[in-house]
């Protein structure tokens, strides 16, 4: 066991922090508070940038355009990603989850196809895999692809598609044999967002913004040539893509989380609570302080989990801890900002009395999916019963 | 970076589990908890001879040289079997105060015994108001002797010295000293045995002055946290064991999310005081300037989580698990008072406040 950085990280971090200094957008700040559509040029831009300084995908293999950076080395590049509050990547899926299954899975032609445009943020991905009626049970999914030639006739619906309003290409789950036991049935393609029958709505959730979309495919074509892995062996793909979603991105949130509780600190010295300030009433000093001793955890579990990987290779279903951690301790930072701010946390931005321009109320709303977004708590408890502890399938 | 354990850790841990599981299985650990003491000699010399009582005490009075991380492991592992007798007090308690503020004389003194397995010890720091602040203790010496009482002392029974925290200064009291009484306090705990200790003029020397009384009671306090995820440990795996063989409504219990979603919790909190503890050995061995927020941070989270895995456990055991024959009651009555030992959660969310509200640097590093 040593904590301290080895040379190797210790010399990615120094010219990651010194390429950083020099090219950090500077005037994110105002950005940020515009919606993504008029923002998301800036965003192309500034993933432009990174990937002329070769800092786009520093997990993937360098003869793909990355580093080969370590787990440690990714978490690291999160870490000061996050310390210097950069833009994220206009194309996080295609970089983060999409790219890195076409490296996996992908032929030749493939990767050669698609790979430098992901880098580039030229084409924007998304991810089609839930629907209506599979989102836990994700293998249950009905989207149909039926064989006409040497193309595939897809028809059916997706939701909860992040950047699906701005996606050039898919990465879709179809199935493409409905006599097969439902995990075999499953196939990937990569599908062009332009092609006739592709239809996109934006769904509104209950921040009121509309992060993810709604897809409807009717008769849409799609090439043989793009299916992504073998015909029927689409469950081990998107598996993949989903082992992708729990890695080293989570390093941010430690830096994140200590944002909103120093902040939450500054504020508890200055709102009074019974006659003095907040920060001196025993119970909120109670509530901070395990809130901040969780933030830490929360680190300790990423931290110890990255060795873990390092040494066995494989990312493992462990991950589900994490997931579960963050989430629920996401939802109790921002009830604790709640209780702290009384009336003024239910203020919206616009609101001249909203305290940091509405950021708590928004927080407070929009944590309430993380318990659900990238598999539910109950999923991650599944998945630790029956893949960590042996205990019987309960489903 | 890396946050595993290093191969010759992993192999201190694996061979200290078979150690305990050979030399002190439950049936021992149970005929010990119902004796006066719950010291047993013959075990004591197998503790010695693997060279626990000296792990991480300088080599020069004796001891093993190992580092926290180390300590924590070897705690671990005794929390998971539960183990009896005064180990903790003498080893993690008395000996880390004794290297923390005893003069090279004195660690010769009293160190050495330990370290070869001679003395048992312990160290008396409560009193009536119970608090676990070192500015709260009362108790004084003058002159060389002390008077005063001193609550909660473990193994005190059982102790050839005693280090006792006074006012102005840490001093030692031999077993045999004049106007000793010790007399045994009725604690939940059968397997760590509590004491009230008097002192009446009784001779005292002086260890050192309590400056290095801090970082020494943070070792001890990192200890408990360490024995507290074993004991999780060990009620986890009793747990999951009998959830997948208990059978009801024709099926394996496990299988039901009400009882398997309590056993990934279970799993989850072991983890997260397991990190916490690691993390808090790394910080006190490397003397970090991070190292008593992260034995708070360490103290805090087990108490709490080492109460909520018992819950869990013996809730999913159903009659079975309130029964006197099911050791998962050994592990909660452990659990309840080393909660409050040290400090329990509550003291050290506070100390935690104290650090990151009061000081204005936030001081656990991020690297």
């Amino acid at each position: 066991m040593d904590l301290n950085l080895t040379v190797e990280e210790s010399a990615f971090r120094e010219e990651l922090r010194a390429w950083l200094a020099t090219n950090v957008p500077k005037d994110w700040s105002e950005w940020r508070e515009k919606p993504i559509d008029e923002s998301f040029p800036y965003l192309r831009a500034w993933q432009r940038k990174l990937h002329e300084g070769r800092w786009a995908a520093v997990s993937w293999p360098k003869e793909y355009g990355g580093r080969s950076a370590t787990l440690m080395q990714q978490a690291l590049f999160w870490e000061e990603m996050a310390r210097v509050d950069a833009p994220p990547m206009a194309n996080s899926l295609g970089l983060g989850l999409i790219g890195p299954t076409i490296i996996a899975y992908g032929t030749e032609a493939q990767k050669k196809r698609y790979i430098p445009k992901i880098l580039s943020a030229e084409e924007i991905w998304c991810q089609g895999f839930s629907e209506p009626n599979a989102g836990s049970d994700l293998a249950g999914l009905q989207m149909e692809a039926k064989l006409d030639g040497d193309h595939y006739v897809v028809n059916g619906q997706k939701v909860w598609t992040s950047y699906g309003w701005v996606g050039d290409w898919c990465e879709l789950v179809v199935r493409t044999d409905s006599s097969a036991a439902k995990h075999k049935g499953l196939t990937v393609l990569l599908v062009d967002m332009k092609s006739p029958g592709v239809e996109v709505r934006p769904l509104r959730q209950m921040t009121g913004e509309s992060e993810f979309n709604e897809l409807f495919f009717r008769d849409v074509r799609v090439s043989v040539e793009n299916i992504l892995g073998k015909l029927n062996d689409g469950w081990n793909v998107a598996v993949s893509t989903l082992m992708y979603e729990r890695g080293s991105y989570g390093a941010r949130l430690h830096l994140i989380f200590k944002r909103y509780i120093n902040r939450l600190i500054e504020l508890a010295r200055t709102i009074q609570r019974n006659g003095r300030p907040a920060a001196e009433d025993p119970i909120i000093r109670q509530k901070l302080a395990q809130c901040s001793a969780e933030i830490e955890i929360m680190r300790f579990n990423q931290m110890r989990a990255f060795s873990r990987i390092s040494a066995t290779g494989v990312p493992g279903p462990e991950g589900s801890i994490q997931k579960i951690f963050w989430s629920e301790l996401n939802q109790r930072l921002q009830q604790i900002a709640q209780e702290l701010l009384g009336s003024f946390g239910q203020l919206m931005a616009g609101d001249a009395h909203a305290i940091d321009k509405g950021i708590w109320s928004y927080a407070y709303l929009r944590t309430r999916g993380n318990t659900i977004e990238a598999g539910t708590s109950e999923v991650q408890r599944n998945i630790i019963g029956h893949f960590v502890l042996g205990l019987p399938r309960s489903y | 970076m890396q946050f595993g354990l290093s191969e010759s850790q992993e192999f201190l841990k694996d061979s200290t589990r078979k150690f305990f599981t050979g030399e002190c299985p439950a049936a021992d650990m149970r005929r010990l908890m119902e004796t006066d003491t719950a010291y047993d000699a013959a075990l004591w010399a197998k503790l010695t001879e693997q060279g626990y009582t000296g792990i991480i005490f300088p080599e020069e009075y004796g001891g093993v040289g190992l580092g926290k991380v180390e300590l924590m492991l070897l705690m671990e592992e005794a929390g998971r079997a539960l183990l009896p007798g005064p180990f903790f007090s003498t080893v993690a308690l008395a000996g880390s105060v004794v290297d923390a503020v005893g003069t090279p004389a004195n660690k010769k003194k009293y160190l050495g015994p330990i370290c070869r397995g001679e003395a048992r010890a312990t160290a008396a720091i409560l009193e009536a108001g119970a608090s676990w602040n070192p500015r709260d203790v009362q108790l004084s010496a003058a002159n060389g002797k002390i008077s005063g009482e001193k609550l909660f002392v473990s193994d005190a029974g059982v102790a050839d010295f005693i280090v006792v925290v006074a006012r102005n200064g840490v001093f030692a009291v031999a077993a045999n000293a004049r106007g000793l009484r010790i007399t045994p306090m009725l604690g939940m705990d059968l397997t760590r045995k509590l004491y009230v200790v008097e002192f009446s003029n009784t001779p005292a020397e002086e260890l050192g002055p309590a400056a290095g009384l801090v970082g020494a009671l943070d070792v001890a306090t990192a200890a408990v946290a360490a024995e507290l995820v074993g004991g999780m440990q060990r009620t986890l795996d009793i747990t999951v064991e009998y959830a997948k063989t208990r059978k009801q409504f024709g099926k394996p219990i496990g299988i039901f999310q009400a009882v398997q979603h309590q056993c990934a919790d279970m799993y989850l909190e072991t983890e997260s005081s397991r990190s916490a503890v690691y993390y808090a050995g790394w910080a006190l061995q490397e003397n970090s300037p991070d190292a008593s927020a992260a034995v708070s941070i360490a103290k805090m989270y087990a108490s709490d989580a080492a109460r909520t895995v018992g819950n869990r456990g013996i809730q999913i055991h159903g009659g079975m698990g309130f029964t006197w024959e099911n050791d998962l009651h050994l592990y909660y009555r452990r659990a309840k008072a080393s909660e409050t030992a040290f400090g329990d959660a509550t003291f050290h969310r506070e100390r935690i406040a104290s650090m990151v509200i009061d000081a204005d640097s936030v001081s656990v590093q991020s690297a």
